[in-house]
């Protein structure tokens, strides 16, 4: 996923420095710092390549290419990319790591519909 | 002491990851544990201390265990490490590396894969790291590392291993920016020493049994119960 179009997701810039509580009901892009929680329930958030995040977040999806340092809770997917570092627990249904990122915790596969959930690389 | 080969880094576009394979005597004996467990729908507790593994984490996580992974020969080539003693010597906070890694509760983890970490780890490291896995592991569980039995010197190759469910191991090199370096320059860690059997002994000692296995490549396979 590459930076997205402005108007479909809120877009955090990388000189923006935010400290504190972020939810929200649309998409999110975080290419600056955030230190504080992201709750964002129904909708995804995407750390950019530039993106520092210092949080723990809930999302439907999470997709990395940045560094993420706090635990991860999302209700359908994770996705960490080749430049990603995550450092702390991760709990999904579903994730996908690529070759090269760094991950630094637990991985926790919740169990949909009675089936056991699945990661891919 | 030096963390990495030499290494040219002048090939032309993106290099293949090569994937070669190794029959693993002590992998094969806790792939039968992981298996079993999973068929019983008891899940156990996995600590991966080798490079993050797409591969593996996929294979623990569809059986149904926890998988934790923690890639500590990347954590302790951290700059910040970096310490000088009063002779000017430069070495390892081993201190601020046991606050900072495997941090975990006591008795946590039925099986750990150390891999090949402790021949290229700072000698210093080395038996703290052993002391607190045998700490945060379960009475029982089972702990696998490999051991080069000579020094294959510069040209030994430090691999990552990818679990298979079987007795069979894919190994991919791994490399490092060392620190300080773009990431363009990747280069394999260096294999900082060998140990003998005795060592290996010394080093486990606390444990409650320990079983070598010896295979073709020079590599001695220890599987260590705690």
């Amino acid at each position: 996923m590459n930076a997205p179009q402005t108007g479909e997701f809120a877009h955090i810039g990388k000189s923006v420095v935010i400290k504190g509580e972020l939810s929200g009901s649309e998409d999110l892009y975080v290419d600056g710092s955030v230190e504080g929680n992201i709750e964002l329930r129904n909708h995804s958030l995407t750390v950019g390549p530039n993106g520092k995040v210092k949080a723990n977040v809930s999302a439907k999806a999470v997709m990395v290419q940045g560094t993420l340092d706090g635990s991860v809770n999302a209700s359908d997917r994770v996705e960490l990319r080749k430049s990603a570092v995550v450092t702390g627990d991760v709990t999904t249904q579903r994730i996908a790591i690529e070759e090269g990122a760094f991950l630094k915790g637990k991985v926790d596969i919740q169990k949909e519909g009675g089936k056991a959930g699945s990661a891919s690389s | 002491m030096r963390f990495f080969r030499n290494s040219s880094n002048q090939t032309a576009g993106p290099a293949v990851p090569q994937k070669l394979t190794r029959r693993s005597s002590g992998m094969g004996e806790i792939s039968r544990l992981l298996n079993s467990s999973s068929d019983s729908g008891d899940a156990l507790c996995v600590l991966d201390l080798g490079s993050t593994s797409p591969h593996n984490i996929r294979f623990f996580t569809g059986k149904g265990h926890k998988n934790y992974s923690e890639d500590l020969l990347r954590s302790s080539l951290d700059p910040a490490l970096r310490i000088q003693d009063g002779l000017g010597n430069w070495g390892v906070d081993s201190k601020t590396f046991m606050e900072e890694n495997l941090v975990y509760e006591n008795a946590q983890f039925d099986v750990v894969l150390c891999w090949n970490l402790p021949d290229y780890m700072e000698e210093s490291l080395v038996k703290p790291t052993i002391d607190r896995l045998w700490s945060i592991m379960k009475p029982g569980g089972l702990l696998l590392a490999f051991f080069h039995t000579r020094d294959a010197g510069p040209d030994s190759i430090c691999y990552r291993y990818h679990v298979t469910g079987t007795d069979v191991l894919e190994m991919q090199e791994v490399k490092f920016a060392p620190p300080g370096r773009p990431t363009s320059d990747m280069r394999s860690p260096r294999l900082q020493r060998v140990f003998n059997n005795r060592h290996i002994e010394t080093l486990f000692r606390d444990f409650a049994s320990i079983k070598f296995f010896l295979a073709r490549d020079a590599i001695r396979e220890v599987l260590v119960v705690r």
